[in-house]
């Protein structure tokens, strides 16, 4: 197999362009179709057939790990902040929120929304929905979120929340899918109990098979929540999905497999959307492990891999190509303009060199568990990793336990990230020393110091300047290799519509689509 | 017929020592298996912390034998317990699904059985006949695909037209008629798949018997082909239908996750690779259980009949 440099006249910046006119193109829909958007109607029964779900799915928020927990909460939970299509942050059960220092946050709850149960929402009900994800005994997935936080008190209408050190952000964490609002009794939500605040009303739910809701009539958001019932169906198998979507049996898909795309796309018989955000595909590297801990041996693989092959093959040319880059282009301080790296074996042969090193030898364990296509992104990279001397060798890792005793047991995998919309959550999670999933174990001074500075700056260039700053730190300096942002792929029956602008924040509409889409 | 009945005791006593030896290579080996409940439910969420504080309240934190003595006491009182993950009653998650398994179970041998039956049966009378060959041919091809790609054929014919549903959806208050035309497709694939099998060995009971004296002696007496099969021939040919036909029937309870994952049909196997993933280990248990108990049920029941077809074993001793 013979590989070629992409051409020199294409830059990074060209080929991101490409890639979102690309998109743009694939969601130019018939013109009918465009007019029934302005107006969204009411009504119909919207089935939807997700490729996640298990039998061990449960109603604790605090558990919530896959899309179909993801697209079920969304449908009966509310949360204190949203994020909109732009996404920016805009009031839900917090009508409004403010900070003098960025260290004491006062969120003031809307007052007149009821619960399915016909109970008001109240302080008390938002404070211990978010308790239940904090303290010693708490179990939720977001615990450490709340690691700064000292104090949740209320005060009148308003929910005061102080943490130890200032962050500017800390509101985005707020619209975080986890933090449900639910009824709460003597300070303690029930979280086996369905009741909650959003649009729609659970009726039944079989985990692993199916849910089925009807529209909650009280709910407060009169322009949201179109559908007179929500059906959100398992559908594992991929081949399933694609057959219920075109027999009539559901109208919404997700994870179409990139080779069906066109041939769906022929039939007519579906819209695709392709939705560019900042989930993104990447290889962790253990920058405590020797020869990991060379910087030069970690440039020389991230110069050894073709990442516009890995988004034409591996993601059927649905995303774009990152710089090692963990925040994306739908994040507000995207450093767009960084130096890029293209598929350079001689530049990797360099950086060996300058490592000391003739040649190099190391294990890649990958399973699909990581991504879907994670082993023949994985067997791509050897191959082109080959012509600069580097030697992947390539080891398959079950699915089963995948997380538990590959990611960050093995020094070099293969992982994914959903992204965040704000850099702060994902370098905090992900970068920052001492995070509990720093999959690279990476410590850098200069990154950490930035990273503790930008939250309580309030000047906006200079807050983008240490952004960016932090970014090109990390692409150049840090310890994974991220080739890839991925997009999220959807189909429709040709009936349903969406708002002008889908959300780049999560899949599916950041998960909103019950609330946010409408038939035609 | 009291031998019969020694024979029912002792092997039920034996069916029920069998399903302790099961649950305890169950348990043993989901043991083996890498991680537990907490750190698989949290996924790549799990952090340390998180993970012991989970444990806690799931009770995980005993040594696996304590645990398996609780369960069992449990058990042996009538109570399966609840789910670990979703902590809803064991026997209430069972009940629905265990009744989809059986349903479709029951739909495809009640086509499977008569239908291989009657092959069996042709294809050992016209033996070596066009009509032998094809049928042969056809039940051994429809065997040596995968589950999964009979499926496919049968949607990308099937379904695709709109003729019948690819995806099943069952609700209680379907009608039966409703039931059986939304569950065509799965047992029609389980059919194909389980056919080959028993009409193999129907055809070759019968020719085996076919070279008999006694077979000779009917034919020489001038009686049809098809009253020598039929009546002299099948009834002594019975006791090895009979445990294949067994052997099939658990199969079509305990084997067919592919078909369900395809179909997305709600039944145990779906349930049982779920609970295996997230380490539930009760409801994998209970599972295991009542795959067991098929097996151990239906091969009683096999040998009961096979006894009963065959007066020499009942006047033995």
């Amino acid at each position: 197999m013979r590989y070629t440099k992409p051409q020199s006249g294409l830059t990074r910046r060209r080929l991101l362009q490409g890639a979102t006119a690309a998109t743009a193109a694939g969601l130019i829909l018939p013109a009918s179709y465009r007019a029934a958007r302005a107006e969204p109607q009411q009504g119909g029964t919207f089935r939807i057939g997700l490729g996640h779900g298990n039998s061990t799915d449960s109603y604790d928020p605090g558990l919530i790990d896959n899309l179909y927990a993801q697209v079920f909460a969304a449908a009966r939970h509310n949360q204190l902040i949203e994020v909109d299509s732009d996404g920016q942050l805009i009031g839900e059960i917090a009508e409004s929120w403010e900070s003098d220092d960025g260290q004491t946050w006062v969120f003031h709850i809307r007052q007149g929304v009821t619960f399915h149960s016909g109970k008001d929402v109240t302080v008390e009900d938002v404070i211990a929905s978010l308790n239940h994800h904090r303290g010693d005994d708490a179990t939720s997935a977001i615990k450490q979120f709340f690691d700064p936080v000292t104090e949740i008190r209320a005060d009148g209408n308003s929910v005061v929340i102080t943490l130890d050190a200032p962050n500017g952000d800390f509101a985005y964490l707020m619209s975080d899918y986890h933090l449900a609002i639910m009824p709460g009794t003597d300070g303690r939500i029930d979280p086996s109990s369905s009741d909650g605040c959003g649009p729609y009303v659970v009726e039944n739910f079989e985990p692993g098979v199916e849910a089925t809701l009807n529209r909650f009539p009280d709910y407060w958001k009169s322009h949201r929540g179109h559908f007179d019932r929500v059906e959100i169906l398992a559908i594992l198998d991929s081949a399933a999905r694609l057959n219920a979507l075109m027999t009539g049996q559901v109208d919404l898909i997700d994870q179409i497999d990139p080779a069906t795309i066109d041939m769906l796309e022929a039939r007519g018989v579906a819209n695709i959307l392709s939705i560019p955000g900042n989930a993104h595909y990447c290889f962790p590297m253990d920058s405590r492990a020797s020869p990991f801990s060379d910087n030069n041996v970690r440039l020389a693989l991230k110069y050894a891999i073709d990442r516009q092959q890995m988004v034409d093959t591996i993601l059927g040319g649905h995303g774009a190509v990152s710089n090692d880059n963990p925040i994306g282009p739908a994040n507000r301080y995207f450093y767009a303009d960084m130096e890029e790296k293209t598929f350079d074996p001689d530049r990797a042969r360099f950086h060996l060199r300058e490592a000391g090193m003739d040649s190099l030898t190391v294990d890649l364990h990958v399973a699909d568990a990581a991504f879907s296509g994670a082993v023949d992104a994985g067997s791509l990279f050897s191959e082109t990793a080959a012509q600069a001397g580097i030697t992947l060798n390539l080891i398959r890792e079950p699915n089963d336990g995948y997380w538990d005793n590959v990611w960050m047991q093995k020094p070099f995998v293969a992982s994914y990230w959903g992204g965040r919309a704000v850099e702060d959550h994902m370098f905090t999670t992900g970068y920052a020393a001492g995070a509990s999933w720093n999959d690279s174990f990476w410590e850098h001074e200069r990154f950490n110091e930035l990273l503790v500075q930008a939250r309580s700056e309030v000047n906006e260039d200079l807050r983008r300047e240490m952004y960016q700053e932090m970014q090109r730190l990390v692409s150049f300096e840090g310890s994974v290799v991220i080739p890839m942002y991925n997009n999220y792929v959807m189909a429709t029956a040709t009936n349903v519509a969406t708002p002008e602008r889908v959300s780049a924040n999560w899949n599916l509409d950041g998960f909103r689509c019950v609330e946010r889409w409408w038939f035609t | 017929m009291h031998a019969v009945l020694v024979m029912i005791a002792q092997r039920l006593a034996l069916g029920g020592l069998t399903l302790f030896v099961v649950s305890v290579v169950i348990f043993g080996a989901t043991e083996l298996l890498p991680g537990d409940l907490a750190s698989t439910l949290l996924g790549q969420a799990a952090t340390p912390e998180t993970v012991a504080a989970l444990r806690r309240q799931l009770g995980l934190e005993d040594p696996a034998p304590v645990r398996y003595w609780n369960w069992l006491t449990g058990v042996l009182q009538g109570d399966f317990g609840t789910s670990l993950a979703t902590r809803r009653p064991i026997a209430d998650m069972l009940s629905a699904r265990l009744g989809n398994t059986i349903f479709l179970a029951l739909y495809a041998a009640a086509i499977a059985v008569p239908l291989s039956l009657c092959l069996g049966i042709l294809a050992a009378l016209w033996r070596n006949s066009i009509f032998d060959r094809v049928a042969n041919a056809g039940a051994l091809s429809a065997i040596s695909f995968p589950e999964f790609f009979i499926a496919y054929i049968l949607i990308f014919l099937l379904a695709q037209s709109g003729a019948f549903p690819s995806m099943v959806r069952l609700s209680p208050a379907m009608s039966f008629g409703d039931k059986l035309y939304v569950t065509f497709l799965p047992a029609l694939t389980l059919t194909l798949v389980v056919t080959a099998h028993m009409m193999r060995m129907t055809r070759a009971a019968i020719i085996n018997l076919m070279a008999s004296p006694y077979i000779e002696m009917a034919r020489l007496k001038g009686l049809s082909p098809l009253r020598i099969v039929l009546r002299h021939a099948l009834p002594n040919a019975l006791a090895p239908i009979i445990n294949v036909i067994a052997i099939n029937l658990a199969y079509l309870i305990t084997g067919v996750v592919v078909v369900e994952v395809v179909f997305v049909y709600p039944g145990l196997g779906q349930l049982m690779v779920d609970s295996v993933s997230k380490r539930d280990i009760a409801v994998v248990q209970a599972i295991a259980l009542i795959f067991a108990s098929a097996y151990v049920l239906l091969n009683l029941t096999a040998d009961v009949l096979s006894t009963l077809t065959n007066p020499r074993l009942m006047r033995r001793k």
